[in-house]
């Protein structure tokens, strides 16, 4: 039962999740980390874990990576 | 857990030069602000494009969108300058804030033109949005009933209404935060909590993701 997984992984939550406003807070810095491929799992993964969960936040951290990348403009 | 993290050793010579010439007066300020501008109405662009495809918007009013990104991120970074701390290079800071403008300018557009209704029951996408196999709805109908029970029982008339917009109905939270005059932090917390609550109350029925279905 593939939906019953999916609908698990949605419901499991991480104790460690830091929530939006400290993510939004850290996340210049956090973009940085990773387009220089520093270990931000182990550096952060209170806002690792967050992005993993959350949509929106993780659709923004996409946005500003790609903007610090270079992939914009 | 607060995490303190800096991304860079020093702060670079450019990302010293950005913050001084904003603050500074006459032509060096309208030269920053020109340039600032430049660049966050090219990350806007970029950004609406990059999420356009999603969001059923056409060409004008995606640039509208993106103009008017930039015009009040370049407002919220000149008014917020002395919080750069530089932990990051000045452009990766304020480029942070014309992301969260596009995002919120989108989930307003939502707002203004939405495809569902915000209290509508959508129950019956559930199956279908968790990719649940219809031949097999045997096996699922059970887990489903017991679902809805922890949702109608256990949660909080505030947690429901979170759930059944985001989940049920696929409502964007950022469009949610607008109709409920919340902020991102807050609809996302109350989501955790309902998360929290249906997947203990699921296991207290016996529901474990292991095995794919009831404990015998």
């Amino acid at each position: 039962m593939n939906g019953w997984s999916a609908l698990d992984r949605f419901l499991r939550t991480d104790p460690r999740d830091v929530g939006c406003a400290e993510a939004m807070e850290m996340l210049h810095i956090y973009a940085e980390l990773v387009a220089a491929g520093a270990p931000v799992e182990e550096r952060c993964p209170g806002v690792a874990a967050h992005l993993r969960a959350c949509g929106p936040c993780n659709e923004d951290f996409d946005g500003l990576l790609a903007a610090v990348r270079g992939e914009v403009r | 857990m607060t995490e303190h993290l800096t991304a860079v050793a020093g702060l670079d010579a450019e990302s010293a030069e950005w913050p001084a010439a904003l603050a500074s007066t006459g032509p060096r300020r309208e030269e920053a602000l020109a340039r600032l501008h430049g660049l966050l109405l090219g990350i806007a662009r970029g950004e609406v494009a990059r999420r356009g495809p999603r969001l059923r918007l056409t060409g004008p009013e995606l640039d509208d969108l993106a103009y008017q990104a930039a015009a009040d991120a370049l407002v919220a970074i000149t008014s917020k300058l002395g919080q750069f701390r530089g932990e990051s290079r000045f452009t990766t800071w304020a480029y942070k804030f014309v992301i969260f403008e596009v995002s919120a300018k989108i989930g307003r557009h939502f707002w203004r033109h939405p495809s569902v209704r915000l209290d509508a029951d959508g129950w019956e996408r559930l199956p279908d949005r968790f990719g649940f196999d219809p031949a097999q709805e045997a096996e699922w109908r059970d887990l489903l009933a017991a679902l809805q029970r922890a949702v109608d029982e256990e949660l909080t008339a505030r947690q429901r209404r979170v759930f059944v917009a985001i989940v049920l109905n696929g409502v964007p939270l950022d469009t949610l935060v607008i109709e409920m005059s919340s902020n991102r932090n807050a609809i996302y917390k109350t989501l955790f909590d309902a998360r929290r609550k249906l997947r203990a109350a699921l296991a207290a029925n016996g529901y474990t993701s292991d095995d794919g279905g009831r404990r015998s």
